[in-house]
């Protein structure tokens, strides 16, 4: 390979971990201001019930439904694969865990990041486009404390409570696939799942993840949005990362979550 | 009404005679590609002074040079005998709130109606009780002649309305200055007549001082003080509305009269056309 060549590919391959260090660097510092305006934020609370209201109640059809359907297909699953082992009784218990421990935080991670996270990283971008981030500045309110920091309490605070409908509305499923459909014993069904699945660390570790979830994805979308240049085009890939961003730090952030926190009961 | 007399309900005026000056002020994005070179400008109180140029020539970059958006690589803008460079966040943040702006296209919230956008810096700045709140917010659009349409999103309204709306809001706290980006691009003749009079007759009543950053030669020579013409970052021309329409300047005629080629050439800079066809040969 001639040197000029492997001259340009080191040149690219610097200058692109360069500038990803970089807007590492910034996203962190972003965070922080972020963290420094919440208090002001929060005191004027029905900033943040908005975005409760815009991240979460608006959710809710898409997380009520997708926890329906989750759930029945893991019934039917779940029941098929446990009846091979003459386990079709522990079909309860094993609904529940996989709701509260796994698929309840991460698919509503999933689905929260598509339904909110695009929305609120839209919305910023196009309040930068049309100069509305400026005009904040020059009235002297800090874009940050009035523009930011609610919608990312809001999706923080709207995303272990999707996470925990999504987890009932998957039991409710399973329930009625199981119970009405198949025939699993009713006080089996609710007794097994009673009894196999603690507070502490299930539920728990659960609603922790959800929380990290909500985290990640609040702070990956108003952070998209702010950063978007102000353009159509600027507007629409900042969409994109953040869809693609917050999916892939929700699974990665699980793996990790889930090594430290089930470890012990593994 | 003099124009640096202050009128008996205008909010506090600029402390100094000159409200806006720019010091030899240079700014680039980056240091290869200048966007503003030596820059020297005086805006006296009470005016109503315009920066004209053709488009992407630094204008805007001015005013948010003046709103302390951007700070300059060398020179000073002073605002109220204020560096601008020497604020830190809580002084800039004090020096704004004295200042109003319209944006190009107004920069209403859209999430708000039009009662909210113009209340916003009122209820963002002060702890006004709600009853005193409505009724400026009132005295505001009704100054604009937009009072019945309080209740208006912002989608609902056309660009002279929307313009209007917006310079309700940049005047709400009674600033000193009022910085107008583009006040009248795309608008319709009546509107664009209707916008030019509220800024002289804002600038008038309120005794506050105007920027006001635009392309309509002939619009601005009705309302303004003073001109200056901006071109390639730098000022090539400034006078009064009279010395502009009597100048002999080659770029303030081609400015005025709107002609295709002269010192602001027709041609982005190319290659010459004979070398540039030179294989057809």
């Amino acid at each position: 390979m001639p040197a000029d060549t492997i001259a340009f590919v080191v040149r690219r391959v610097g200058r692109a971990t360069q500038s990803s260090i970089a807007r590492l660097g910034f996203a962190a510092r972003f965070f922080a201001l972020v963290l420094y305006h919440s208090p002001a934020a929060l005191k004027r609370l029905q900033l943040t019930l908005r975005e409760i209201y815009f991240s979460g109640v608006l959710s809710l059809v898409i997380i009520v439904v997708s926890g329906l359907f989750v759930g029945m297909v893991l019934g039917l699953q779940g029941y098929d694969t446990l009846n091979r082992y003459g386990a079709g009784d522990s079909l309860g218990i094993f609904v529940g865990l996989s709701l509260v421990r796994e698929l309840g935080p991460v698919v509503s991670g999933l689905l929260f990041a598509s339904r909110a996270g695009s929305a609120i990283t839209a919305e910023i971008g196009l309040m930068k486009t049309t100069e509305q981030i400026d005009a904040m500045e020059m009235m002297a309110v800090d874009p940050l404390a009035r523009v930011v920091a609610p919608r990312f309490w809001g999706g923080v605070i709207s995303m272990p409570l999707l996470a925990a409908l999504f987890s009932v509305m998957g039991v409710f499923g399973a329930y009625i696939v199981g119970v009405r459909l198949i025939g699993v014993d009713n006080g089996t069904f609710w007794g097994n799942m009673q009894s196999g699945i603690d507070f502490w660390p299930d539920v728990t570790n659960g609603i922790i993840k959800s929380v990290a979830f909500g985290i990640a994805v609040s702070l990956i979308a108003v952070f998209e949005g702010y950063d978007s240049k102000p353009t159509a085009e600027g507007v629409s890939t900042a969409t994109t990362r953040t869809v693609v961003g917050a999916s892939l730090a929700i699974l990665a952030l699980d793996f990790i979550l889930t090594v430290f926190m089930f470890r012990g009961a593994a | 009404m003099p124009s640096d007399a202050r009128p008996p309900l205008a909010a506090p005026t600029c402390p100094t005679e000159i409200a806006v000056e720019l010091a030899d002020v240079s700014f680039g994005y980056d240091r290869r590609r200048p966007v503003l070179t030596g820059i020297d400008m005086q805006i006296p109180r009470g005016k109503v002074v315009a920066i004209m140029g053709g488009s992407g020539c630094g204008k805007t970059t001015i005013l948010r040079l003046i709103g302390g958006q951007l700070h300059p690589q060398a020179g000073r803008v002073t605002v109220a005998g204020q560096n601008v460079r020497d604020l830190d966040r809580d002084g800039l943040y004090a020096l704004r709130r004295k200042i109003g702006m319209l944006f190009q296209f107004g920069a209403l919230f859209t999430d708000l109606s039009v009662f909210e956008n113009v209340a916003f810096p009122l209820r963002e700045h002060t702890e006004l009780p709600e009853e005193l709140i409505r009724d400026l917010v009132l005295m505001k659009l009704n100054a604009v002649g937009l009072r019945g349409a309080w209740q208006l999103r912002p989608s609902e309204l056309s660009g002279g309305m929307g313009r209007r709306v917006a310079l309700a809001r940049a005047v709400a706290l009674d600033p000193m200055l009022v910085m107008y980006d583009e006040p009248f691009a795309g608008l319709d003749p009546i509107s664009l007549g209707v916008v030019g009079q509220l800024i002289r007759k804002m600038n008038d009543a309120l005794g506050i001082t105007s920027v006001v950053v635009t392309h309509d030669i002939y619009e601005s020579l009705k309302i303004v003080d003073y001109i200056y013409f901006v071109s390639a970052g730098r000022i090539v021309a400034r006078g009064t509305p009279d010395e502009v329409k009597s100048s002999t300047d080659p770029f303030v005629r081609q400015f005025v009269d709107g002609e295709s080629d002269g010192p602001v050439p027709f041609h982005y800079p190319a290659k010459a056309l004979a070398e540039e066809f030179a294989h057809a040969g």
